[in-house]
């Protein structure tokens, strides 16, 4: 039976999955690791079919992500109803539009993304993020780095971070740039519960939950800026690109 | 308003979903098969976006509070309307001027010539309900028609004898607030009103600037017997050059575990070329996900925005509805 189920219950019973990629159906490699395929540079860019109104444009990086999305949202080509970057694709969906001319269009943008020197995407300034940080797992985390908890505050605070992209959940954005040092894995058994607002690292990202949801990230402290607020526009304060620093701040 | 008696099996409000929010790891969301929800609100005079309900395997019952135009469409089912009005009641009159005056309104028309009278309908003998509560069957309610339903009056939804999702439109739209645009329910978000349970109201918009209802009936669409249609790629290339012939080789059959977010297949293994992990990339509806065990899964409408696993073929939009309509057990074919 498909029934209330399996389907209707987000949340409920982790049919939502965490970001770890337990469920096939909803994550599945949200890593973002170093891959086979992508453009590198030079050359014409490679541009797949999505289905009859997609398509999807290999950057070959974040970088030239984020200036093919600030590029394609600044001057949006006719009928584009959806432009969602990733660690090296660019999907633009295009219901109806004439692929073709889509196509050399996009082509034409990314020699501009992709040109050397062509500079960071765009992000007017950064976003600081206030963070308290008496996460559940602080702990653990200097014990798996070899740092102490307030060295681990040092270093999640001591870099700016890129917002990626954003998945798993409405608002939640990777942000990449993480220290090094900071890579942990991410808990063996997922918390059935994450509050909104939690600021949390696993592998070479971190992020702040942007509502309650399950969750296997390690919880380094908590954030009172909210992040996600549908009422807002956008709704998302970290969208792709955007430019992230953390400050410790005393609850 | 409508009152929810029983929602069925799972039922949501859906409209058309909430497009241009996949950057910000928003599902589209919106109706499973959007051709059906567009026809039903057609079919009562609605605009093609407004928000109606998604019913899963029928079994619906819903009370009107107020009158109003109402038409189901997608997966066939026995539509019963059991209207105020039966022996021992007399508070039916204000209801049978109003839909006397809606029938005026619309002029003469062969569907309602055929069945005649309203008022003479309701009042046809035998159609009591043992134990209705002063409710009698009217036996102008159907699939794939715009009908009346005056206020107090039931409408009872069967089960589908084939297909999965059954649509109903109401006149004026189902009015709950739209979050970023869009009233749909996302299954996998949680973005938009909680799934339908027994009790809960769903407001109604106002028909006052509609236009009138032009449609007396549709066809339901014919049962496809083709192959469902694919576009390649974009990641064929992760697979052994005849995984896409094994794709279209055999029919896959839909697993138990598949919903809004997606149909699950079971059948010829599709085996990768490449080994190694996706970056995630952004996905669309119709995109054959293909994770590590080779059995694809079809995303539909609720399918998350970006995903890992390489995606071997896009089923053509024209038949996404059909594959929102495979039931468990049900079997697809497909060609490239």
């Amino acid at each position: 039976m498909i029934g209330p189920d399996t389907a209707g219950t987000p949340g409920g019973a982790g049919r939502r999955g965490t970001p770890d990629g337990a469920d096939a159906m909803t994550v599945g490699g949200a890593d973002g690791r170093d891959t086979p395929g992508g453009a590198g540079s030079g050359g014409e860019a490679v541009i797949r079919r999505a289905g009859e109104h997609g398509l999807l444009v290999e950057t070959g990086a974040l970088e030239a992500s984020h200036r093919l999305d600030a590029l394609l949202r600044a001057d949006r080509p006719d009928g584009v109803v959806e432009i969602v970057p990733g660690p090296a694709t660019v999907l633009v969906v295009a219901p109806g539009a004439d692929l073709p001319r889509l196509r050399s269009r996009l082509s034409l943008l990314m020699r501009t993304a992709a040109a050397p020197g062509a500079g960071a995407a765009a992000a007017d300034g950064v976003v600081t993020v206030p963070v308290v940080y008496d996460g559940a797992d602080l702990g653990e985390v200097a014990a798996l780095t070899g740092l102490s908890p307030r060295e681990v505050v040092e270093r999640h605070t001591g870099r700016e971070l890129v917002v990626g992209w954003l998945g798993f959940a409405p608002g939640f954005a990777y942000l990449t740039g993480l220290d090094p040092v900071l890579h942990v894995p991410r808990l063996a058994t997922p918390r059935t519960s994450v509050p909104a607002g939690a600021v949390a690292i696993a592998g070479p990202y971190s992020a702040v939950y942007p509502a309650a949801s399950p969750g296997g990230w390690r919880l380094l402290g908590r954030s009172p800026m909210p992040v996600w607020d549908v009422a807002a526009d956008p709704p998302a304060v970290l969208t792709p690109g955007t430019r992230v620093r953390f400050e410790a701040v005393t609850g | 308003m409508i009152e929810v008696i029983a929602p069925g099996p799972y039922a949501t409000v859906q409209d058309l979903g909430r497009p241009g929010y996949g950057h910000l790891g928003v599902p589209r969301s919106g109706a499973a098969d959007a051709p059906s929800l567009r026809l039903a609100n057609r079919l009562v005079g609605n605009p093609q976006e407004a928000a109606g309900i998604e019913l899963t395997f029928g079994g619906a019952r819903l009370r009107l509070s107020a009158g109003a135009w109402v038409a189901l469409t997608g997966a066939s089912c026995p539509v019963e309307l059991l209207v105020p009005g039966g022996p021992g009641t007399s508070g039916a009159e204000a209801g049978d001027q109003e839909i006397d005056a809606r029938h005026e309104r619309r002029g003469a028309d062969g569907r309602e010539a055929d069945t005649g009278d309203a008022r003479g309908l309701r009042r046809e003998p035998g159609a009591e309900i043992p134990g209705g509560r002063g409710l009698r069957r009217d036996l102008r309610a159907g699939m794939y028609a715009p009908f009346w339903v005056p206020a107090g009056g039931l409408v009872r939804v069967g089960t589908p004898a084939t297909g999965l999702r059954t649509y109903l439109a109401v006149r004026g739209g189902v009015d709950v607030p739209p979050v970023l645009g869009s009233r749909s329910t996302d299954s996998l978000s949680g973005l938009g009103p909680a799934p339908l349970s027994p009790g809960a109201t769903l407001p109604v918009g106002p028909a006052r600037e509609l236009a009138p209802i032009t449609v007396d009936a549709a066809p339901p669409p014919p049962a496809a017997r083709t192959p469902v249609r694919l576009l390649a790629g974009p990641r064929d290339d992760w697979f052994v050059p005849d995984a896409p012939a094994a794709l279209c080789a055999r029919p896959y059959e839909v697993s138990q575990d598949s919903n809004r977010v997606g149909v699950r297949l079971r059948g010829a293994v599709l085996k990768r070329a490449v080994d190694g992990e996706l970056p995630s990339e952004g996905m669309v509806a119709g995109a054959l996900q293909v994770p590590p065990d080779g059995q694809p899964i079809v995303f539909l409408a609720d399918h998350p925005p970006t995903g890992g696993y390489p995606v071997i073929a896009v089923v053509a939009p024209a038949d996404l509805a059909r594959i929102a309509q495979l039931r468990p057990g049900d079997t697809v074919r497909f060609r490239l």
